[in-house]
């Protein structure tokens, strides 16, 4: 699903973020520096900070008033994405029912995700109980069940070594296949980028970019860009 | 050795001790001497059961009034940005600086037999209210305790994650599974503590039974101690109270401090969080009736002082510049005193934190232990102490001063120890290894931390201080007044516009001190 911002403005008491473009289906990174602008992008699209003008389409229906629950789209937290007083399973289960009441397909539709993100036998789990990784493994399950067109992550790898974070990323990208969904991914890495994004939209000084392609991008950068990667 | 400590500073060291040993003896002796002087030939009469029951029976009412009725309020405010929410927030901090006497005043003008209300109620030819015995306990008790809860429990909420609230939006969870899931885990870990905090208060709060309690049917034990001291001045008896209510207030402290009850004067108050679950007019209008109930409820006590004490102004007992400047005298040594052997004991148990984490620990809850002996208590062993030595009348202002120091002891250590700790986990090494020692290393480092904390107790042990009618009534000679004890006599009197007046003056005494404090702690602080 295509997601359109026209001429759309976020306003808040020291800090704004304006936006004009469409990001195509598919795989989109979001890259600049801290404070930019990137998580807010998220929330505005997940429906959690409202415009001060413009407006926002997904897939062609304009979303602009309606509320997070019932837009297409599932956004992953950079932390606290889980209920610490809640199992890892039910965790997982508020993807299908938000009441938990769960039917006995329901039950299995949750340990097939949670097998899927590699987490078999772990469902009686708290979140203390597991590391930093296999905490948004849990959430990726909750994603997959909630099976939304688009899902968005806000660098939920950051805190993860180089060798997991890879591999949390190639989970992404199978999670994003099988599901056809669009993938939204804030990350300061471009690495990450380039592994898994076709595009990348750049968002610097309160502007947000329309997307590149992240090869172009990242070999052409321009000053707000370069100056954030060192180059 | 990677992490070598620096040895202790022998000054932190030598000074720390001697507050350690004077705290002790200050709290021990008393306890020593009401056992020694414990006349268990005397037993017990059912007028002494009576008054155990009642205390326990209205600490335990009046604590889960508090408790239930703080959860709507503190909720409202968590998740209600409206015109006026700081004034609201800072109007619940109010009750717990205004001195007793002054919001009993307040309370009575609104609900008191020709109060506020008893005259609608006589308008529409129903009967006065008379709220002396338990209902006066409670609602007293309520009004000091329930803004405190409330501030207590809207930490709490601030706490939660705002993505965890943007989560259950996204999720699409109803409002009641909000309430499951987010808030009640939340409420489970903080009301415990607040329950047995305002349980130990009210079991302590001596001016509360003394104005509004009395009688065969409310009278606490505190009461009772006051009755067998100046009335029957049996000693004997009032020791063996005194022993009974050291029980009960330990026996709470000891379980309160281990619930560890979150500070009262944290973060976390100053602005909603932002939810998507709470849009529903049921839910505004339940929100709207709840601040404006509370707002009413402890506001208007507050008008009713202002609006009689002003007028009255004009004719101030001549007896009131005596008695506020030893209301000064006392609050102003006893803050010092406290804030000193709080800032020496804190210093001392920080250094030993390192190497020494059981003794460190042991002598934080020697600090803490005044927390379990009543003001009351203390005041009671000391007067058997100094009875046979010399007249405890004459001494009355210099042992009020001793005790309310004692008393805001764990108040000042709660504030400054996070402190001291929080600079040496944050800059401990730095500042070792650019060697800053000795008074540098308190003028550059220390001190920039700690004087907001420092500011905020001594305002705050300084404003208790003030509002004090407890100790003193026990041993003041009907020649030494204080500000609270003026107006407690002239409301005995029934001269309602000069305790009027005499209200206005300590309120505004008590919160220009605590402000003067406090402003002073956070002047030119950054952060």
């Amino acid at each position: 699903m295509d997601i359109k911002l026209e001429n759309f403005l976020v306003e808040q008491t020291d800090f704004s973020l304006s936006a004009d473009l469409t990001i195509k289906h598919g795989t989109t990174a979001i890259i600049g520096p801290s404070g930019g602008g990137k998580s807010t992008l998220l929330l505005a699209i997940a429906g959690f900070v409202d415009p001060a003008r413009g407006g926002i389409s997904i897939g062609g229906n304009i979303v602009t008033s309606t509320p997070p629950a019932k837009r297409p789209v599932t956004l992953l937290f950079q932390e606290h994405n889980l209920f610490s007083h809640l199992t890892v399973f039910k965790n997982t289960g508020l993807g299908v029912r938000p009441d938990l009441k769960l039917s006995k397909t329901q039950i299995e539709q949750v340990e097939d995700a949670l097998e899927k993100v590699g987490l078999v036998d772990m469902g009686t789990r708290r979140p203390s109980e597991l590391s930093g990784g296999q905490r948004q493994r849990v959430a990726l399950a909750r994603a997959l069940l909630r099976d939304r067109p688009v899902l968005m992550l806000d660098e939920p790898f950051a805190a993860l070594g180089p060798a997991l974070r890879h591999e949390m990323l190639d989970l992404v990208a199978r999670i994003r296949q099988e599901q056809n969904s669009t993938l939204l991914m804030v990350t300061h890495n471009p690495d990450d980028a380039l592994r898994i994004a076709e595009h990348t939209v750049l968002v610097a000084d309160g502007v947000a970019q329309p997307p590149q392609p992240t090869v172009t991008l990242l070999n052409n950068p321009p000053p707000a860009l370069a100056a954030y990667l060192g180059k | 050795m990677a992490n070598r400590p620096q040895p202790i500073n022998p000054i932190t060291r030598v000074s720390g001790s001697a507050a350690l040993l004077f705290v002790a003896l200050l709290v021990i002796g008393p306890l020593i001497a009401l056992w020694l002087r414990a006349d268990t030939s005397s037993t017990l009469v059912s007028a002494d059961w009576a008054a155990v029951r009642f205390t326990l029976f209205q600490a335990t009412l009046s604590a889960s009034i508090s408790v239930i009725l703080a959860i709507p309020v503190a909720r409202a405010l968590a998740r209600r940005t409206f015109r006026g929410r700081s004034v609201l927030v800072t109007l619940l901090g109010a009750p717990f600086l205004l001195p007793v006497i002054v919001a009993i005043f307040g309370l009575l003008a609104i609900w008191g037999r020709s109060g506020f209300v008893s005259q609608i109620f006589q308008s529409v030819g129903a009967e006065r209210l008379n709220i002396y015995g338990l209902t006066g306990v409670l609602l007293a008790h309520v009004f000091f305790n329930l803004p405190l809860v409330t501030r207590l429990i809207l930490q709490g909420w601030g706490r939660i994650p705002v993505e965890h609230f943007r989560l259950s939006a996204q999720l699409g969870l109803a409002p009641k599974d909000v309430f499951l899931q987010l808030e009640v885990p939340m409420l489970r870990g903080i009301l415990p503590g607040a329950f047995l905090l305002v349980f130990l208060l009210c079991v302590t709060s001596f001016a509360v039974a003394l104005t509004l309690g009395g009688g065969p049917k409310a009278t606490t034990v505190e009461l009772a101690i006051y009755q067998a001291l100046r009335f029957e001045f049996d000693l004997g008896k009032a020791a063996i109270l005194g022993l009974l209510q050291f029980l009960i207030c330990g026996f709470i402290a000891f379980w309160s401090l281990r619930a560890t009850t979150p500070v009262a004067f944290g973060g976390g108050l100053s602005t909603a969080t932002q939810r998507w679950d709470v849009s529903s007019k049921f839910m505004l209008l339940q929100d709207a009736i709840v601040l404006i109930a509370i707002t009413g409820f402890l506001g208007a006590p507050l008008i009713a002082v202002i609006g009689r004490g002003l007028p009255a102004l004009s004719n101030l007992p001549t007896a009131i510049w005596p008695a506020m400047l030893n209301s000064l005298t006392v609050a102003l040594l006893s803050a010092v005193l406290s804030v000193l052997l709080a800032l020496t004991l804190a210093g001392f148990i920080d250094s030993l934190k390192v190497r020494h984490n059981k003794m460190s620990s042991v002598i934080e809850g020697i600090g803490l232990l005044t927390l379990a002996v009543s003001p009351f208590v203390l005041g009671t062993g000391l007067f058997i102490i100094i009875h046979p030595i010399a007249d405890p009348f004459a001494l009355a202002l210099p042992v009020t001063a001793l005790v309310n120091a004692a008393i805001s002891l764990p108040l000042a250590l709660r504030a400054l120890l996070p402190a001291l700790q929080h600079n040496r986990l944050t800059y401990g090494r730095l500042t070792d290894s650019l060697d800053i020692q000795g008074w540098a290393r308190f003028r550059l480092t220390t001190w920039p931390i700690i004087r907001k904390p420092l500011g905020f107790s001594t305002g705050l042990a300084a404003a208790l201080s003030m509002g004090d009618l407890g100790v003193i009534t026990l041993f003041a000679p009907p020649d030494v007044e204080t500000l609270p004890l003026i107006m407690y006599r002239l409301m005995g009197a029934y001269r309602m516009d000069e305790a009027a007046s005499v209200a206005l003056m300590l309120v505004a005494l008590t919160l220009t001190l605590f402000w003067l404090f406090d402003r002073g702690g956070r002047l030119g602080h950054q952060t």
